[in-house]
């Protein structure tokens, strides 16, 4: 079974001219786990893998692999399997076929192009050019060619845009899976909502910088709990609230109390005499407190 | 060096798993034979007295006819004199590709080494412009010889001269794949780079070597633009038999020509890992 190693990003800073798309971060990535690397459009999530896999060389800090940079792995593809955003396949190869090169400029053998193909769920279309691909497809070739070199550390970005939603429910299972058997699971997405179900830590950026990290309950403590409630009379339940003590806000669906738990809300409104329609726990709290972060990130 | 293998073996695999090789091999067949047979048909047929110089043509009489016995050599030498756009086009698709796909992206993932894979896609280009070098001669020399022996004119076949040249041209066509390979590294843009690639070659060096012959100093720096120094290679050449009457007609040694056409590579090539290979690729 292929080992994970850690990641390490020590201060690293990227300007292209005048923007600074990255701004010296620094984390650790662990092994057997799925780490989620979230932030808006044009945080710099992109810009980071790359540099991570030597693609863009940093205007300064490092990336590392258990202390090794990408460009002096002795099998990178057997050490590392990168899908980056908007994969890239000429449009004119067939999937196997690019699968094959990579496997030769590798040193892996032929005999894994099959098996991927068959483990990302594309074996029927091999044959077919990259060109003719759906978005979703490519992203499954492009699943395919991380797992060529059956490495221990996976690096995926944006790996769930275009998938549809089996395809979606099968890609969780498999991050789980991976991480579950040892390997390190970079995974990243601008919606948290999109890979909550399935990683365990956080990493946050915003405006190429560190806005929060730690494991995914670690959110939840960045937000006032609430309570969703409503009434037929709004403003009697309003002022039972404000009686008691609790302060609350207007909401689209009813009023929003500051409460951890239901059931004290509905003490109150019982105590008072007031009808309540609905009474239920926020739930967008994690979304919320992932906005709340980046927020200073002018998200585009 | 198993490394140095590994990268060449994928860069064939990559020339090898899309169309556009087999497309500009069956162009450079088919505009070559047509060419090497149509032109020694016309001047066979003239020097075997089958057909009137004056009805060949502009009525320039045996003014243009090249002189008895060059003419098999011109005919064979149309694969690379007429033909060397083919590879240096190949080179530089093979090249600009990589950037316009973004297969850069896969490509510096599988070996992050880039100066060797680009040194390996070199070595391939040069492997695959001989392989167009022996196309394009089974074009000329093929059907040229067909067409020379038809009207009853030595091929020269049997010469170990016409041999000779058959091997230089080889040389020159594999040479020419690996100035493409530089050109598509010091021009990434696939476009830019076809436009620059037919603008020199059929417009800007043509015109060039045809103007330099008026003096001799500008015919002898002439001898070094990159056509000529692949006729002066080959050996033979349309231009060198169609300057004008009584022109300056320099040229190199055929080992020279080989040397100046490898410096173009070269300095493209490494010119190019410079100015786009080893970038940012974002
Ligand atoms: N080659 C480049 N030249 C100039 N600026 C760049 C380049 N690549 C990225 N940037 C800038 O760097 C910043 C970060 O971009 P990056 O693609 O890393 O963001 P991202 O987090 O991946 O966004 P998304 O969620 O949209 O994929 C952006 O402001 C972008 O405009
Ligand atoms: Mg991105």
């Amino acid at each position: 079974m292929p080992v994970g190693a850690v990641i390490e990003f020590s201060n690293i800073t990227k300007r292209f001219g005048d923007v600074t798309a990255v701004d010296d971060l620094s984390f650790t990535v662990e092994p057997g786990r799925v780490t989620g690397f979230l932030g808006p459009n044009g945080a710099g999530k992109t810009t980071t893998l790359r540099m991570l896999l030597g693609l863009v060389s940093p205007s300064s800090g490092t990336a590392t692999f258990g202390g090794l940079r990408y460009h002096d792995l002795p099998h990178p593809l057997a050490t590392v399997g990168a899908a980056l955003e908007a994969a890239s396949f000429h449009p004119g190869r067939t999937a196997r076929n690019h699968l094959a090169i990579c496997a030769t400029a590798a040193g892996l053998p032929s005999a894994r192009v099959a098996e991927v193909l068959h483990l990302v769920g594309l074996a029927e279309h091999g044959g077919q050019r990259a060109g003719v691909y759906s978005l979703g497809m490519r992203q499954r070739l492009g699943l395919a060619c991380t797992l060529l070199g059956d490495p221990g550390v996976l690096v995926l970005d944006e790996p769930i845009n275009g998938l549809d939603p089996e395809g979606i429910k099968w890609i969780r299972g498999f991050l789980r899976d991976m991480a579950a058997e040892g390997r390190t699971v970079l995974v990243s997405s601008h919606l948290l909502s999109e890979v909550q179900q399935s990683v365990d830590d956080v990493i946050i950026i915003a405006k190429g910088r560190l806005v929060h990290r730690g494991p995914l309950s670690s959110l939840e403590t960045q937000v006032a709990p609430q309570v969703v409630v409503d009434s037929p009379d709004r403003a009697a339940l309003a002022s039972a609230l404000s009686q008691a003590g609790v302060a609350f806000s207007p909401g689209r669906t009813g009023l929003l109390a500051a409460a951890t738990d239901p059931a004290t809300i509905g003490h109150i409104a019982f105590t008072a005499g007031v009808e309540v329609s609905a009474l239920h726990r926020q739930k967008k709290g994690l979304e919320d407190a992932f906005l709340a972060l980046v927020d200073g990130g002018d998200s585009l | 060096m198993t490394m140095l293998l590994r990268a060449i073996r994928a860069e064939f695999a990559k020339l090898l798993t899309t169309r556009i090789w087999w497309i500009l091999a069956a162009v450079l067949f088919g505009y070559i034979g047509m060419l090497s047979g149509g032109l020694a048909a016309l001047f066979a047929g003239i020097q075997s007295g089958a057909i009137d110089p004056s009805a060949a043509g502009t009525g320039t009489g045996t003014q243009g006819t090249p002189p008895l016995g060059s003419l098999p050599p011109l005919v064979y030498s149309f694969a690379s004199s007429v033909g060397y756009v083919f590879p240096v086009l190949l080179g530089a698709l093979a090249t600009t590709g990589e950037f316009r796909h973004q297969t850069l992206t896969p490509t510096f993932l599988a070996n992050p080494r880039r100066a060797q894979v680009l040194g390996a896609k070199v070595i391939t280009l040069f492997l695959a412009g001989a392989a167009f070098g022996a196309i394009a001669l089974l074009a000329s020399v093929g059907i040229g010889a067909l067409v020379i022996n038809a009207f009853g004119v030595d091929t020269l076949l049997g010469d170990s001269a016409t041999w000779s040249l058959i091997g230089r041209t080889v040389i020159a066509m594999a040479l020419w794949a690996a100035v493409g390979v530089g050109l598509g590294v010091l021009v990434p843009s696939q476009v830019a780079s076809i436009v620059i690639v037919l603008a020199f070659t059929q417009f800007v060096e043509p015109l060039l070597r045809f103007a330099s012959m008026f003096t001799e100093a500008t015919a002898g720096i002439a001898t070094f633009l990159p056509g000529a120094a692949s006729d002066a290679l080959v050996g033979a050449s349309i231009f060198t038999m169609a300057g004008p009457v009584g022109g300056a007609t320099s040229t190199l040694d055929w080992w020279q020509g080989g040397l100046v056409l490898l410096a173009y590579a070269a300095a493209a090539t490494v010119g190019g890992y410079f100015v786009s290979w080893r970038r940012d690729v974002t």
